[in-house]
């Protein structure tokens, strides 16, 4: 690691002020961060860690029913304090990593990172979540804009993320070997107005809405009516753990086991 | 009823105490006052022209001590290769110059450029960001059968090719081999590639160097698996330090794997640097930096032919393999192809006639050597697989056909240079069996059918050779070294025990085990009884702790000093009892005369040993102390048979091992619950070998396995519960314990059945798969289905 500053505000308007600094970066759970720091593929002058702001921890419904998850809140709170509300968000972070990372990892590092892999961007965008930051609300559709790349400005923190509940949810993961992020990951949300399926570990373009799929089950909620449905292997991530074609053909089994399975 | 101590009992492991407690003291525990750190720059091009290095802004930044280049160890040897292979033309293998830092060329990722000693591990981290390389790139040499091609890029260019050796075994029988081929009613072929590993011990390698000026002695604290193999090479052969000045270390050591044998460059600059600067040097790895700088195992390209006769009776055996050496030779890297491998193919069957051919080649790598198996694996690996192809081949079953050729009398002298002294593959087969529940497994495979699942079932056996080895057979096949072992039995006034073995305990629970052996002989309680290990200015000597040779080799002589201790404490007894020596006797700790009620106590005997009062002097020496080096007659050849049984989801191609049963035969057993764990630890490697673990290059000699990212080390929920089972026991006829070594087993044995499971059940579901490559991933056995 290269030396750095570090502060710990107690408030969102701390923080933002914090990160104003030249080369400031906003430190969640580290479990991204600090091992990048570690391989001094980094060079911030100061972290602002965002663990101690109150305003940004934990889970609660809002007056739309929204599930509303603070921006720092770790992958395990939302695995326990989701249950009740989310259960396929809920399920969806209980299986990230292991728990020493669900025990420090956060929902707005997850978001921000947008790793190609990552399970969250899934589910944000299945859920046509909201992420909602110290100056905006952005609607997950114009969020991910590619691997690793975001909406967010430089400096701008992720406060709070809104999920709308779905009638029933699945997310499928399909574990890469070695990292066990995902392989492919494919996440099925049906709302009344229609149905959701966003896929994320595929491909090269991060996280993506599979149209198809989601009109397909939109007229008929069942695994069958993927039936000749596929997604073009090419633009599909290939690397030692699968080809693009056998990312394709698993984003195809993921969507309808996740279907399959979806409560 | 289950012994509660002695040979044959299962005391928990008295080290894992520490272990468990985070008590124990590892090299990286290890901090000396005035002590400073070394950052290795370290090449991220596989091959280049070292045109200059500019160390000067980097030396002038904060807390910088010096800072080494190749220029530094020019006049210090190389690191040695501890085995010259003599090629199928008698010509001795070529051995370039393994330098301690880089001189002039680049010749693997993560090869040491220079070397930053500083105040602070960060301070010498950021002054080697300011070192200045000009490299000039050379294409990397990675495919092995394209580096053996006439015109390939030299790795070295003084050496005349890419090949190390070109090794035919038993030369004599080329002929013969390919005229039985030629003639056989059936040949079964496979080409297949055993897959490089990297070993990932849980402790990364450390070094700490340290030199005192007031005596001239250097002291090496390291992470290794044999500190007197550590002295002797770097010693003799790199720094030209005589042993009584030169101190090796090893204290507790994370695990080893093989990949704590060998000496590395980082030892001998840590020893070196430390008189240079005449400060303390310390070096802990990095995970990143293990997998690029550890030496990796197994990656061998290889083709096997199996001839029968119509009868289905093996009739001749033929391989080709292309062995991967890396950049330079590591310490046995040129044996583990050779003598470690070819030795081994004649497995557990009478095949008369057999050639092994390896060219071990040179490429832009990290250097390969051995790890847990060595050899051993890479042999059985393709002789399994090759039956199982011949079984589908042939229609007869898998299990019937290895039966059939069983070697069933012993001693067998192979046709490949080896003898086996006892052995009973039909014991083991009908054992794994049973334990395997085989007759159950139609009924399995249906209700794996009702999930959607294809099931299969794969059997293999196994051989090893191990304890190694007569030194005058190592000798006169290459050893530079001796491969005894030795140990010394210090009985103490009040009749407590300190046993200074040359055997390294990293993971094998010796300090639990060897105890065991010394109660049983003289009859007092384990705890009364130590072993020390890991330090060479400790015990006598000992050539260390790899290929299942500790209990073999190094309890041996354990055994011996120990026979030596009785026989005077004997006479001791004699002289108390005022009896004959031939008629003392002991048991349960009492020195007794025959056939009389008089004896005395072993407490008893050692004190007058010490405090000679009542002693005959005039006879005996005081004292109880004794050494023993012991050199085997022969390898010791562990054998047995394991079942795996897979299922396969047809969507995905994702594997599942839903049993695993291990029959061995590991001659007498001290502890069975060690060598359970012992068996267990390895199929665990075994299994991460066949299913997840790849170390791969691309075509610039850039790892891109290089982190856990990306390198899948098998995890708990990767593996059944195992049925280990090790009661049938046709002891080893040579060594004095009847102990063949248990170490290997579980990593030798299980690749081939989870292969040719995963094939079953593939062809159960009416694919025609008949190999796979390992790591068998999800992509790799869906591709296979689909393409079938
Ligand atoms: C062993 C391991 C296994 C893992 N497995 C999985 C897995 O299976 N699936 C998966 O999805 N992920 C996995 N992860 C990643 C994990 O979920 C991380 O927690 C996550 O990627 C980053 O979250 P963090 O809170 O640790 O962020 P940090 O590492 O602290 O930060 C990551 C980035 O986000 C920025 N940032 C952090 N918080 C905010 C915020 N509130 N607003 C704006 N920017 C912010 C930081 O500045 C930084 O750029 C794994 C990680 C590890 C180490």
């Amino acid at each position: 690691m290269y030396a750095f500053d570090i502060e710990r505000p107690s408030t969102i308007a701390d923080a933002v002020t914090a990160l104003q600094g030249e080369d400031a970066q906003a430190l969640g759970g580290g479990q991204t961060l600090i091992p990048t720091l570690k391989q001094r593929l980094a060079a911030p002058s100061k972290l602002v860690s965002l663990s101690g702001i109150g305003e940004m921890q934990g889970v609660c419904v809002g007056d739309d029913g929204a599930v509303c998850i603070g921006g720092a809140t770790t992958h395990a709170t939302v695995s326990r304090e989701a249950a009740a509300h989310y259960p396929g968000l809920a399920a969806l972070a209980s299986h990230i990593g292991d728990p020493a990372v669900r025990n420090r990892g956060t929902i707005g590092g997850s978001l921000a990172n947008n790793d190609p892999a990552a399970c969250y961007p899934a589910a944000a965008l299945a859920s046509g979540a909201t992420i909602v930051t110290n100056n905006r609300e952005i609607a997950a559709d114009d969020y991910f804009q590619g691997m690793f790349a975001t909406a967010l400005d430089e400096g701008e923190v992720i406060t709070e993320v809104r999920f709308p509940v779905p009638q029933a949810a699945n997310y499928q993961k399909f574990l890469q070997p070695a990292s066990r992020f995902a392989l492919v990951g494919v996440f099925v949300a049906k709302y009344a107005d229609g149905v959701r399926v966003a896929v994320t570990g595929a491909s090269e373009n991060g996280v993506f809405r599979w149209a198809e799929a989601e009109a397909a089950f939109s007229a008929d909620f069942s695994a069958s009516a993927l039936d000749g449905l596929t997604v073009d292997a090419d633009g599909m991530i290939a690397d030692l753990h699968g080809s693009g074609a056998y990312r394709a053909h698993l984003v195809s089994v993921n969507t309808k086991r996740a279907v399959e399975a979806a409560s | 009823m289950p012994k509660d101590s002695g040979i044959g009992a299962s005391p928990k492991r008295r080290e894992d105490l520490r272990f468990l407690t985070g008590a124990g003291k590892y090299t990286d525990d290890i901090n000396i006052h005035g002590q400073t750190y070394v950052h290795f720059l370290r090449a991220d091009v596989a091959h280049a022209t070292i045109n200059s290095i500019d160390t000067s802004a980097a030396a002038a930044m904060p807390g910088v001590v010096h800072i080494f280049t190749g220029a530094d160890f020019e006049a210090v040897g190389g690191i040695p290769c501890g085995w010259q292979v003599t090629d199928r033309f008698g010509e001795p293998m070529q051995e370039p110059k393994h330098p301690v830092i880089a001189h002039g060329t680049i010749r693997h990722v993560g090869e040491i450029v220079a070397a930053v000693v500083g105040e602070t591990l960060e301070q010498a981290r950021d002054a080697a960001e300011a070192i200045v390389l000009d490299l000039t790139e050379k294409p990397a040499v990675i495919d092995m059968k394209a580096a053996a091609a006439d015109g390939s890029t030299k790795v070295h260019d003084d050496l005349t090719s890419n090949i190390c050796y070109d090794w035919g075994f038993v030369e004599e029988n080329r002929d013969a081999v390919d005229q039985a081929i030629k003639d056989a009613a059936h040949v079964t072929t496979l080409e297949l590639v055993n897959n490089r590993l990297v070993a990932n011990p849980m402790e990364p390698r450390v070094a700490v160097g340290e030199y005192s000026r007031s005596d001239d002695m250097h002291t090496l604290h390291t992470t290794s698996q044999n500190p007197h193999v550590i002295r002797l090479l770097m010693g003799a052969f790199v720094l030209g330090i005589p042993e009584h000045k030169l101190r090796v270390v090893a204290p507790d050591v994370g695990g080893g794997f093989g990949t704590k044998i060998f000496h590395y460059a980082e030892e001998a600059f840590c020893t070196f640097a430390a008189k240079a600067v005449n400060r303390p040097v310390k070096w802990t790895s990095t995970r990143s930096e293990a997998f690029m700088s550890d030496a990796h195992g197994r990656d061998h390209v290889t083709k096997i032919e199996l001839a029968m006769d119509a009868d289905n009776n093996f009739t001749a055996l033929r391989t080709e393999t292309y062995a991967n050496m890396g950049a330079y030779l590591s310490t046995f890297a040129s044996s583990v192809p050779t003598w470690l491998h070819g030795t081994l193919m004649a497995g557990n069957y009478k095949t008369p006639l057999i050639y092994v051919n390896v060219k071990a080649m040179f490429t832009n790598t990290v250097p390969v050597d051995a790890y847990r198996g060595a050899g051993r694996p890479e042999a059985t690996f393709q002789l399994e697989r090759v039956i199982d192809k011949a079984a589908r081949e042939r229609g007869v079953d898998p299990i019937a056909l290895r039966r059939q050729n069983f070697v069933t009398e012993f001693p067998y002298a192979t046709p490949v240079a080896v003898e086996y002294d006892t052995g009973d593959y039909e014991a083991t087969m009908a054992k794994l069996e049973e334990i395997a529940d085989i007759g159950g497994f139609a009924a399995r495979r249906t209700e794996s059918e009702k999930n959607g699942k294809l099931r299969g079932l794969g059997v293999n056996c196994y051989i090893e050779a191990c304890g190694i080895a007569p030194s005058n057979l190592v000798g006169q096949l290459g050893a530079r070294a001796g491969l005894y072992d030795a140990a010394t039995v210090r009985v103490n006034a009040t009749g407590s025990i300190s046993v200074m073995v040359g055997a390294h305990s990293h993971g094998q629970g010796h300090e639990t085990s060897f105890p065991q052996v010394i109660s049983e002989m003289i009859g007092i309680p384990e705890d009364q009884i130590d072993i020390v290990h890991g330090d060479t200015s400790k015990i006598p000597f000992g050539m260390g702790t790899y290929g299942s040779r500790s209990l073999a080799v190094c309890g041996s002589a354990m055994v011996r000093a120990a026979e030596k201790v009785i026989n005077k404490a004997k006479k001791i007894a004699a002289h108390l009892l005022e009896a004959s020596d031939a008629d003392i006797e002991l048991k349960d700790g009492q020195f007794s005369v025959a056939g009389t009620d008089k004896s005395v106590a072993w407490g008893d005997v050692t004190l007058a040993a010490y405090v000679p009062h009542n002693y005959p002097l005039e006879d005996i020496e005081p004292g109880l102390e004794e050494t023993a080096f012991y050199d085997p007659a022969n390898f010791t050849y562990p054998a047995g048979a394991y079942a795996c049984e897979v299922e396969v989801d047809p969507d995905t191609g994702k594997v599942t091992i839903e049993r695993f049963s291990a029959a061995d035969d590991f001659g007498n057993v001290i502890n069975p619950m060690i060598v359970s764990g012992q068996v267990h630890g390895g199929i665990a490697q075994g299994v991460g070998q066949a299913l997840l673990e790849n170390c791969a290059y691309d075509e610039d000699g850039q790892l891109i396995s290089a982190s856990y990212m990306d390198y899948a080390m098998p995890r708990a929920d990767d593996l059944p519960f195992y049925t280990v089972d090790h009661s049938c026991q046709t002891p080893c006829t040579h060594n004095p314990l009847g102990v063949k070594g248990c170490g290997e087993a579980g990593a030798i044995g299980s690749p081939p059945s989870v292969v040719n499971a995963v094939v079953d059940a593939l062809q159960s579901g009416g694919k025609n798969v008949t190999h796979i490559d390992m790591p068998l991933t999800p992509s790799r056995v869906w591709d296979a289905m689909n393409n079938a």
